[in-house]
Parts: structure tokens; C-alpha cells; sequence
């Protein structure tokens, strides 16, 4: 699977599907790709999260989202089990532990904002794009709605505006990109009472949930959501419980969304470049085949036809031969019988 | 639909047309809540489940039942098969109207319908198989609609352009051959980007294949199945050839769907294999994955063989039907009914009244241009002043 994609457009522009290709972006390049080195990025530091929901109300404010289902200020929605939606770009939600003398733990749920993000490469339009910053930005603009970045995102994050009939879009955390363009801070990390998210550079934010690990080891799961999950996220996150028990997967390997299709798409060149040659193999050796036996069914019939001249020959000979012995017969007999008559 | 429906002379008013009549209504009524009022109050689709039918019947199903344009003219043309010369008309119409009705029902599925060639002129996203899908489909629309044009010009009574038509048939063959290789196989590519929401006995790294694979079975199985309904439906339309060759027809592609058959359940258990997911076939899911396999692939594969060597037409043709459906189950099954397995029954998708009724209007609608066609144009017979042409 080592092909880069500049390599890809090589051949598919060599194969002729098109020349106007080739604007490298880096959001959904093929090649090894780890990250833009200074891209930003949020902890999460789960053990810390008191679900106290500012950090859903600040995205509302932020975001100009519509008025939530209930007020920020209810805990009861916690305990329910939801997801991103079109009206909000983050949620927490709560999970009780089968050992009952456990507290609750909260987990805030947003766009991780993928190193290479599966929705970007999976879009037919490039509506998304990985910025160096780290934020994974939408463009409405474009967007034809297919709804193949949902379908293609892991953690099932980007929300359709199902309900518009003319301008739908897709909806997700934009790690408040234009915030973050200005110098400041994501909403959500602004407001959170305890800390429990923080925003730096990625690099800077993997030492230091490391660190938390290693001064605290009876604290931390030993593992860094995010570090490598789907070839690595903006979002990381720390947690005392198992990931998979707080409805995050653990199975969804390191292999990014890219590379899950790269292969499928370097045959293309192969297909387009060879199946012509052998169709038109193929074709030809028909077409001799059948010339051959045109040739074959030729010769057989000249056989035949001499063959038949040659029986029929003999049968014509046969024939004027049996005629003359009949007109010698018949003449001898005329002849008797005019010597009958003189007679 | 029976014998009656093509008279037309005596009444319009066949149960047939009353019924087309119903569902052409019923389609337009349920179009018009779609554009005015979004995507949300006509179907069942959700944040979890942004793909329904209108993606895993519409979409993967029209174009896999659609490969019998290809198959049936590279079989003719490219393999020198030139005793199902008569096929090729018909099954070349399927396909064009198959492939221009998926884009005509993509147009209810997408949210912003009116953006459908931003990709070629916008963004060009290359790295994705949609992408792939999308350009590939394009491209083949317009092969199919140039190798099925020569009906219409001779119908029209254009000899010229017809013979221009006509001297394309190789190229044009091999165009279709290419392209329909690259999106029947890139259809099932579309899924390799989410392992984590397909159930594992259909995911594999080589659903590029089994979709190609499958996709000539499909061709094979609906020129067969399309056959049979037109020989009662249309059976005045046929000339003597197609009267005379249609059963040696249904001998040859019964045995050649009995091939690949065959050879799409090895690669189907190789693709188990490679994943190592014996232990699931226990499973609920598991016992549906070998309905598939065993119901839908193993034993039309039997029955095929059964058929051709007993030349038991009858029982090809229902085979032919049996793989259709097979085929329609394991497009369903990759869309909508093993994606997002793991998700809770609450959060799962089963289609709206209304998304159905669409995807039976697109149905309608396709038997409805099929029969103006083929009561009009030399399809189903040659055109006397072409007769016996060399293509
Ligand atoms: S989490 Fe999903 S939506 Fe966000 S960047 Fe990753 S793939 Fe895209
Ligand atoms: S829905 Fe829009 S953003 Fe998502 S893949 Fe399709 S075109 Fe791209
Ligand atoms: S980063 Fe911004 S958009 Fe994303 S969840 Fe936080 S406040 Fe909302």
C-alpha cells in the first residue's frame, strides 16, 4: 500500500481519467502522514470531568446553535445515552460502573478531529480539510450532501440537517477553528470549572497526559485515547475505567481512514491500464479463432464440393454410359425388328 | 405483468396500467414532500444511519441488476459469442434505463441534488471511492446511452449517425467493460472505510471483488430473468432469432452463472477465512450470513448446474429469479441490515413508508420506459432495412 498519492494522479492522469488533478492536500493524503508537527489539540482528562454540562451551554452560545432540548442546567439528561446531533456539537454523558461503590464518570463526546481525518478522505467534494492547527473544518459551499462522511466517521460524530429541504448541512465541532485563529481558546475548554480539558499543541499534551500516567499510575488506565486510534485524533483522552466500559471503542485499530481505502484505489490505474490490452487480447484471439474456423469450414467445403464433383461425374458418366447401352439396345432392337419387317 | 398490457388497442384501462397509474401517482405526491419539505419527512434517516434503501436498493441494487449490458455485450462482442446477438438490445436498454434511473433516484437521496457534478467541477476528491463511483457511473451512462442509440436512429430512420453508432460498438464495448469493472467493484470499496460499523462476516478487504464478482452473476441472472418476462409480456415484438435462440441462450448463461457462482462462494469462504471469523457463524448474524451463503450463492449455483445439464428450462429461470433476489439480500445486507450491527435496536434503521414507495415508483418507471421502448424500436427483432448486418 506504499503509494503516495502524488503517484496515484500520476497514473491516473497518464491513464487519461483527467489532468486538472493535483492540489496536494494534506487532510487526505495517502502517503505516511503524522500530523502537522504544531497542529493544537484538547485533553480530556476523563477522571477529572464532574459533568457539570458549561461546556455544552458555552458550544450552544459559541456555535449559535438552536435552544437545546433541556436546559444545561439538568443533570437528569446525563444518564441518557446520546450523541452529537444537529443541535449540539457536544455532549457528556454518564456512565455507571458495575461496581456500584464507583462514582459515576462522565465523558464529554465532540469531533476528534482526526490526524487524517476518514471523513475528509471519504468526501467526493473535499468539503473538509485538516487544518495545520488541528481543527477539521467544513464547507458548507460545497457540501452536495451524500452523507459518505457519516457513514465514514468512526465515532459516528457528524450530524445532518435532515429537516432542511434546501440547504442541509453537515454539522460537527469545528474546534471553534475561528477562536483558535484569533488566539484564543476552544469555548468549551474556556469554561470547564475542573480542568478537565486542555487545549495546547498536540505534541505538548502527550507528555503531559504521560506524565499524569506516571505520577498517578493507580489514577490512569495506562493508555492515551487518541495517540493512535484511527492513525491518531487532535482529541485525546485519559481515563481511570477501561475505555470500552464509557461507549469508546477499542477496536477500531490504528490504521486511518485513508489507508483503509488506499489499495482499493491504486488498482484503478491497474484496470483502466490493462483491461483494455487483454479485452482487446481476447478479442483478436476470437476473431482468429473464428477466421480459422471460416478457413477450416472453407477448405471443407471445397472437399465437399469436389467430392460431390467427383461422385458426380462419375454418376453423369454412369448415367450416359446406361443411356448409350440403351440407345445400342434400343437400335439393335429397331433394327431386329426392321429385319422382321423385310422379312 | 401479463399478455395484455401491450394491446393498448382495445382499453387502456389493464389492471397493469391501473396500477403503474396508482404508483406513478403516489411517487409524484411523495416527491413532492421530499424537495418541499427535506430528506427528514420522507425517510427514516438518521444521525447513526445517514444510508437507507435509497442508497442499498436503489443505488447498489439498480446497478448490479443493471450489469447486463455489460456482460451481455462483452459475451458477444469481446468473446465471440455471436449466437446471443439478439441479447444484446435488450439487456444494453435494461442497463441504459437501470443506470439512468439510479442517477434519477440519487437525485431524492442527496441532500443538495442540484450540486451533482460538484465533484467534477468544485472539488475534485479523489480520494474517495465515491468519487470513483460517481465519475465511472457518469462515464458509463453516456457509453450505454451511445451503444444503445442506434436502436432510436433506426427507429428515427437516421442511417448515417446510426452507422457512425454502429463502428463504435468495439470501443465502446471495452469502454463499458472497464468502467463497469471500476464502479460495480468500487461500490462495495465504498464500505472499506468503516470496518468498525460493518458486521465482520461482510467486511473484508476484498469487497471490491465479491461486489465485481457478484455483479456478472447479477448480469447473467437478470438477462435471463428480464428474458422471461418480456417473452410473456412482449412476445409479438420478437423476431424469429430471439424466438428461436432464447433457449440456447438460458443453456449458456445458466452455465456460465453456475460458474461464477461457484466461484464467488470459494472466494466468499476465503474471505471468512482470511479474517478468521468461524466462531461468528454461530451467531445470529451468522446464521443470516449462511442463509446467504448457503441459500442465495451454494444453492442457485447448484440448481443452475442441475438445470443446464437436464436443459430444464424452466428451472434456469426460476434459478435466474432466485439469484436476483440473492442478489438484492446481499446489497441490503452490506447497506442497511449488517451496517451499524453493533448499535442498540433503538438506534437502528428500518425504511419509511415513503422511501419504499419511491424506490417501487423508480421501479415502475423503468418497466414503463422499457415497454414505450420496446413497442416502438427494433429491440426485441431487427430492423428489416439492417437486417443480418454485421455489429
Ligand atoms: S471524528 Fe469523525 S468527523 Fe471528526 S475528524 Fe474524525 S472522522 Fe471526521
Ligand atoms: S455529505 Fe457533504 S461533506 Fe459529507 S461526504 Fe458528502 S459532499 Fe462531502
Ligand atoms: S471546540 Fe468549540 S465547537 Fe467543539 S465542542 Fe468545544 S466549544 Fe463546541
Amino acid at each position: 500500500m506504499g503509494i503516495s498519492r502524488r503517484k496515484f494522479l500520476g497514473w491516473i492522469g497518464a491513464a487519461g481519467i483527467s489532468a486538472s488533478i493535483g492540489k496536494p492536500a494534506g487532510a487526505s493524503s495517502i502517503s505516511q502522514f503524522s500530523g502537522f508537527p504544531d497542529s493544537k489539540g484538547v485533553l480530556h482528562d476523563i477522571t477529572r470531568c464532574v459533568g457539570c454540562r458549561s461546556c455544552e451551554d458555552s458550544c450552544n452560545k459559541i456555535n449559535e446553535l438552536p435552544e437545546p432540548d433541556t436546559l444545561f442546567s439538568d443533570q437528569t439528561v446525563l444518564a441518557k445515552n446520546r450523541r452529537t446531533t444537529t443541535k449540539a456539537f457536544t455532549v457528556v454523558n454518564q456512565y455507571i460502573s458495575k461496581n456500584a461503590s464507583e462514582k459515576p464518570v462522565f465523558r464529554k463526546i465532540q469531533c476528534n478531529h482526526c490526524l487524517e481525518p476518514a471523513c475528509a478522505s471519504a468526501c467526493f467534494v473535499r468539503a473538509f480539510t485538516k487544518t495545520p492547527n488541528g481543527p477539521v473544518t467544513y464547507d458548507p459551499d460545497v457540501c452536495v450532501g451524500c452523507r459518505y462522511c457519516m457513514i465514514a466517521c468512526p465515532f459516528d460524530i457528524p450530524a445532518y440537517e435532515y429537516d432542511e429541504p434546501l440547504t442541509p448541512r453537515v454539522v460537527k465541532c469545528t474546534m471553534c477553528a475561528p477562536r483558535i485563529e484569533a488566539g484564543e481558546i476552544p469555548g468549551c475548554v474556556s469554561v470547564c470549572p475542573t480542568e478537565a480539558l486542555t487545549f495546547g499543541k498536540r505534541k505538548n499534551l502527550l507528555s503531559i497526559a504521560r506524565e499524569r500516567i506516571r505520577n498517578n499510575p493507580d489514577r490512569y488506565i495506562d493508555h492515551v485515547y487518541g495517540e493512535y486510534e484511527m492513525g491518531g485524533t487532535s482529541w485525546l483522552y485519559l481515563s481511570g475505567v477501561p475505555f470500552h466500559e464509557i461507549g469508546m471503542r477499542e477496536d477500531l485499530g490504528i490504521k486511518s481512514g485513508p489507508e483503509l481505502t488506499s489499495g482499493a484505489l491504486s488498482i484503478v490505474p491497474m484496470i483502466v491500464g490493462l483491461w483494455p490490452v487483454l479485452l482487446t487480447g481476447i478479442y483478436g484471439m476470437t476473431k482468429r479463432k473464428e477466421k480459422n474456423a471460416f478457413i477450416e469450414q472453407e477448405g471443407a467445403v471445397a472437399a465437399a464440393v469436389e467430392r460431390a464433383n467427383h461422385e458426380s461425374i462419375k454418376k453423369i458418366a454412369a448415367a450416359i454410359e446406361k443411356e448409350r447401352l440403351g440407345k445400342k439396345k434400343a437400335m439393335e432392337a429397331a433394327e431386329k425388328e426392321k429385319e422382321k419387317g423385310i422379312k | 405483468m401479463s399478455g395484455e398490457i401491450i394491446t393498448g388497442k382495445k382499453t387502456v384501462m389493464t389492471p397493469f396500467n391501473v396500477i403503474a397509474g396508482m404508483v406513478v401517482l403516489m411517487g409524484l405526491i411523495i416527491t413532492a414532500i421530499r424537495f418541499t419539505k427535506g430528506l427528514g419527512a420522507a425517510t427514516n434517516l438518521s444521525d447513526y444511519n445517514p444510508w437507507g434503501i435509497w442508497i442499498g436498493f436503489d443505488l447498489l441494487v439498480g446497478v448490479a441488476l443493471a450489469a447486463g449490458g455489460y456482460v451481455t455485450s462483452a459475451a458477444v462482442y469481446i468473446f465471440g459469442m455471436k449466437k446471443y446477438h439478439f441479447a444484446v438490445r435488450p439487456a444494453v436498454l435494461t442497463g441504459f434505463l437501470g443506470y439512468l434511473f439510479v442517477v434519477v433516484a440519487l437525485h431524492y437521496d442527496l441532500g443538495r441534488p442540484w450540486r451533482l457534478a460538484y465533484p467534477f467541477i468544485v472539488g475534485w476528491g479523489t480520494t474517495s471511492l465515491l468519487f470513483e463511483v460517481g465519475l465511472c457511473v457518469a462515464l458509463y451512462l453516456t457509453v450505454l446511452f451511445l451503444e444503445f442509440s442506434p436502436a432510436p436512429l433506426e427507429w428515427l430512420g437516421f442511417k448515417k449517425t446510426r452507422y457512425l453508432a454502429v463502428r463504435l460498438t468495439m470501443v465502446l464495448t471495452i469502454f463499458g467493460v472497464v468502467l463497469s469493472t471500476l464502479h460495480q467493484s468500487s461500490l462495495g470499496a465504498l464500505f472499506l472505510i468503516a470496518p468498525s460499523k460493518l458486521h465482520p462476516l461482510w467486511y473484508s478487504p476484498y469487497l471490491p471483488v465479491f461486489f465485481f464478482v457478484s455483479s456478472i452473476i447479477a448480469g447473467l441472472s437478470m438477462v435471463m430473468f428480464e428474458g422471461m418476462l418480456s417473452h410473456r409480456a412482449f412476445h409479438d415484438k420478437m423476431d424469429e432469432e430471439h424466438l428461436s435462440e432464447s433457449d440456447s441462450l438460458t443453456l449458456g448463461f445458466g452455465k456460465a452463472a453456475s460458474l461464477v457462482l461457484a466461484g464467488y462462494f470459494t472466494i466468499k469462504i476465503i474471505g471468512v477465512a482470511a479474517g478468521n471469523h468461524w466462531n461468528l457463524l454461530t451467531t445470529p448474524y451468522g446464521i443470516w450470513f449462511l442463509v446467504e451463503m448457503i441459500g442465495f450463492i451454494a444453492l442457485p449455483c447448484f440448481l443452475y448446474a442441475v438445470g443446464v445439464r437436464d436443459k430444464n428450462l424452466m428451472l434456469i429461470r426460476f434459478t435466474a429469479a432466485w439469484t436476483v433476489l440473492g442478489i438484492v439480500i446481499n446489497r441490503l445486507n452490506i447497506s442497511v441490515i449488517a451496517f451499524n450491527w453493533h448499535l442498540p435496536a433503538s438506534d437502528r434503521y428500518f425504511p419509511h413508508w415513503m422511501e419504499i414507495g419511491i424506490s417501487v415508483f423508480i421501479v415502475m418507471l423503468i418497466i414503463l420506459f422499457y415497454r414505450f421502448i420496446v413497442t416502438r424500436m427494433p429491440i426485441l427483432y431487427e430492423h428489416p432495412d439492417y437486417k443480418g448486418e454485421e455489429q
